[in-house]
């Protein structure tokens, strides 16, 4: 089959969603989409079972911080149609207070770990997610280091106090 | 004649027929000649180490023979690459599971002080988790370099009163680890 491109494929979304679908862009040719949070599952469930798109394929899920934004923070999901050889980005943006949107898990049994992640890094809550816990960090972790507002560093550090260059 | 060099013997009083020394000095010698390695390598510097046990090397001429891959049976415990924080309770417990007595070397940069990885995942030295005899600096450091540190590891066990296991300075440096000791 014919690789489709992202006009018929961002058609066949508006056509569906109208205006739930914004800030389309192309960076790189990667066709991305912003939608918001109340319509993400439905667009979602539309990109995997829509026999036009066949968007199978969960390749990722992940966040962005941006602490100078009224919605802080982005979630986000990269979606691949092996069947048409085509990929789409979608975004959610969320409220930096309780950052919270509904699960992919009920879609994708692969957005478990994905989730749990984005948990881990970024405190997004997925609303539903059978086992919303730390995945990579330790357990007893209390911050969500991927958060601007934590250091990257770690504190205990000593070999780079600047007495030990006599500054 | 042989050029094989055996061991030097202690300082001691000798004459014929007999020769006398510390007891001390005499289970030194033979601690630091037969340290059982026990490898903990997580990265780059573990693959150095395998150099070091290769022919080329060969750790095995100082005794090092058998590589330990039970704690129970080791008596040095290399620790060789990044220690994220979620590997440290296994490295305390894997020391923790070794016979007195015991010694730590830390090979290469990570290992001492955490290397470039100055971020919140990684252990800033393993010396946060467990007392550390030697310290092997590099990134990776050479197998000549990890040979170094194994050898002033041997003068040190060399020179270790036998009390010092008992003695109340090593149970508050491990109570300091939050390491338990027995009586």
């Amino acid at each position: 089959m014919a690789k489709l491109d992202n006009q018929t494929v961002l058609r066949h979304l508006q056509n569906r969603f109208a205006d739930h679908i914004k800030q389309v862009s192309e960076p790189y040719g990667l066709l991305t989409v912003e939608a918001d949070t109340t319509h993400i599952l439905e667009v979602l469930e539309f990109l995997k079972t829509d026999e036009n798109l066949q968007f199978g394929y969960l390749t990722d899920i992940t966040a962005v911080h941006y602490p100078d934004l009224d919605k802080e923070f982005a979630v986000v999901y990269h979606v691949h149609s092996l069947v048409n050889n085509v990929r789409i980005r979608v975004k959610v943006f969320l409220d930096g207070n309780y950052p919270a949107i509904p699960t992919a898990t009920v879609l994708w049994n692969g957005a478990n770990w994905m989730e749990r992640e984005t948990y881990d890094f970024f405190g997004i809550q997925f609303v539903g997610h059978p086992d919303l816990r730390r995945i990579l960090n330790v357990d007893d972790m209390e911050v969500f280091p991927m958060r601007k507002e934590y250091p990257l560093e770690d504190p205990n550090k000593v070999d780079k106090k600047d007495y030990f260059f006599g500054r | 004649m042989s050029d094989i060099k055996l061991a030097e013997a202690p300082p001691g009083v000798q004459g014929s027929g007999f020769f006398a020394t510390t007891l001390d000095k005499a289970i030194g010698l033979a601690r630091a000649n037969s340290l059982w390695p026990l490898p903990f390598a997580t990265s780059c510097c573990g693959i150095e180490f395998m150099a070091t046990m290769g022919a080329t090397y060969d750790l095995a001429r100082f005794g090092a023979e058998r590589p330990s891959f039970s704690p129970r049976q080791a008596d040095m415990l290399l620790v060789m690459g990044t220690i994220a924080k979620k590997m440290a309770p296994v490295l305390r417990q894997v020391y923790t599971q070794m016979a007195e007595p015991r010694w730590v070397i830390a090979v290469g940069a990570c290992a001492s002080s955490g290397g470039i990885f100055d971020t919140y995942s990684v252990l800033q030295g393993i010396d946060e988790v467990i007392p550390v005899d030697v310290y092997v600096p590099g990134c990776p450091p050479r197998p000549e370099a990890i040979l170094d540190g194994v050898m002033r590891l041997q003068e040190i066990v060399k020179n270790e009163p036998l009390n010092r296991r008992n003695s109340p300075e090593y149970k508050a440096l491990l109570e300091k680890y939050g390491i338990q000791t027995n009586g």
